[in-house]
């Protein structure tokens, strides 16, 4: 067992489901969005606004956006650890690795707090 | 033919070159490419390499050819090289060169002893043999076959970035050998030491390691069985 603490769950399985729910839940609204462009297809902004102001569609582009972190994370993390390791860079692979790590987290929280702000604000 | 040879001393090189030795062929004949590293090992007798069954059983010559890992004693050289064209060989890439094309195996065979790969079964064994249906004997098949010899997984992209802490395509197959035997009785221990991000879950299904194994076994679906497993386990 090779032990981590940097990854999402702890657990290999965990973070592979994960990446792998995620990436259905991404596909779904992609879907939706791209669905909803050829149902209505000469859609004004007034409309396209009104679509995502429905209480369903808030609710999924929430989970969409968690989607989008969780999936973001588990790639960024596995990025870092395949290719900012001590093989390609020595001594301070672990320096590079946590403040890359660091960068995407940082990167990550702003985006789903300014989502949120987008989606669920007046 | 023109043979290009990795040469590379550690001891006293600063790096490694690739050195052409010419060759006569005898007429009519496709040798293997070993037999040519022979021949080559005949005009320098310091060029330096493993072997040992010359019959790709024993595993000892794996080694990188024109670009694709192989065992030289099976590999005809008509299967790799173009007629006129030069026979290139290298060590199996990702691992530290000792001499020449020997490489240090040692953090493979590291990771071929995480997956304890041994019958392990705490109940009292029968008077003579612990006895297995054919049925569950065909498990094993596509499995035991493996001869370690480092083909597959020093052609995985997954196993260069992480060799300390991936398995690789090799010892997973050994992995899965044990899982899928009906008489061992450590399935949940095996499983619950396979379930970090790194074992198992590096696998990126590419198949380079199915593509050169010389014994033709799949380790990409032997791995597919595992995550499978530890789903089930797991959820
Ligand atoms: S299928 Fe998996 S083990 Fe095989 S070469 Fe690809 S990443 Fe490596
Ligand atoms: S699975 Fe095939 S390539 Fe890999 S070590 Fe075993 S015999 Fe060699
Ligand atoms: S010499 Fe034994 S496998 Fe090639």
């Amino acid at each position: 067992m090779v032990t981590n603490a940097s990854n999402l769950g702890r657990s290999g399985l965990f973070d592979w489901l994960m990446q792998r729910f995620s990436a259905v839940i991404l596909g779904a609204y992609a879907l939706c969005i791209i669905g909803s462009f050829v149902v209505n297809p000469d859609m004004n902004h007034q409309e396209w606004k009104a679509v995502f102001e429905s209480n369903v569609m808030r609710i999924f582009s929430l989970i969409a956006l968690l989607a989008l972190c969780v999936h973001a994370w588990v790639g960024m993390w596995t990025i870092s650890t395949d290719y900012l390791t001590s093989l390609q860079l020595g001594e301070r692979a672990t320096f590079f690795r946590l403040l890359f790590q660091a960068g995407c987290a940082l990167i990550i929280c702003i985006y789903l707090i300014w989502g949120i702000q987008i989606f669920w604000g007046s | 033919m023109l043979v290009s040879i990795y040469r590379y001393n550690p001891e006293t090189d600063l790096k490694p070159v690739m050195k052409d030795i010419e060759i006569d062929l005898p007429e009519g004949k496709d040798l293997m490419v070993l037999d040519v590293l022979e021949l080559a090992k005949q005009k320098d007798s310091s060029v330096a390499y493993r072997r040992s069954c010359r019959e790709g059983v024993c595993g000892s010559d794996g080694m990188n050819i024109n670009g694709t890992n192989g065992l030289a004693c099976i590999t005809p050289i008509s299967q790799v090289v173009k007629p006129g064209k030069k026979l290139v060989l290298r060590p199996l890439p990702g691992l530290p060169v000792i001499r020449d094309l020997v490489v240090d195996l040692s953090i493979f065979y590291k990771q071929f002893e995480k997956v304890k790969p041994f019958l392990i079964n705490d109940t009292t064994p029968p008077a003579i043999e612990r006895l297995q249906s054919p049925e569950d004997r065909a498990k094993l098949d596509g499995l035991y076959e493996c001869i370690l010899c480092a083909c597959c997984s020093t052609n995985c992209p997954s196993f260069w970035w992480n060799p300390d802490k991936f398995i690789g395509p090799a010892g997973l197959l050994q992995a899965y050998r044990f899982l899928a035997d009906t008489r061992d009785t450590a399935d949940a221990e095996r499983l619950a030491d396979l379930d970090d991000p790194f074992s198992v879950f590096r696998c990126r299904g590419i198949m380079n390691c199915v593509a050169v194994c010389p014994k033709g076994l799949n380790p990409t679906r032997a791995i597919g069985h595992i995550r499978s497993m530890l789903i089930q386990h797991g959820t």
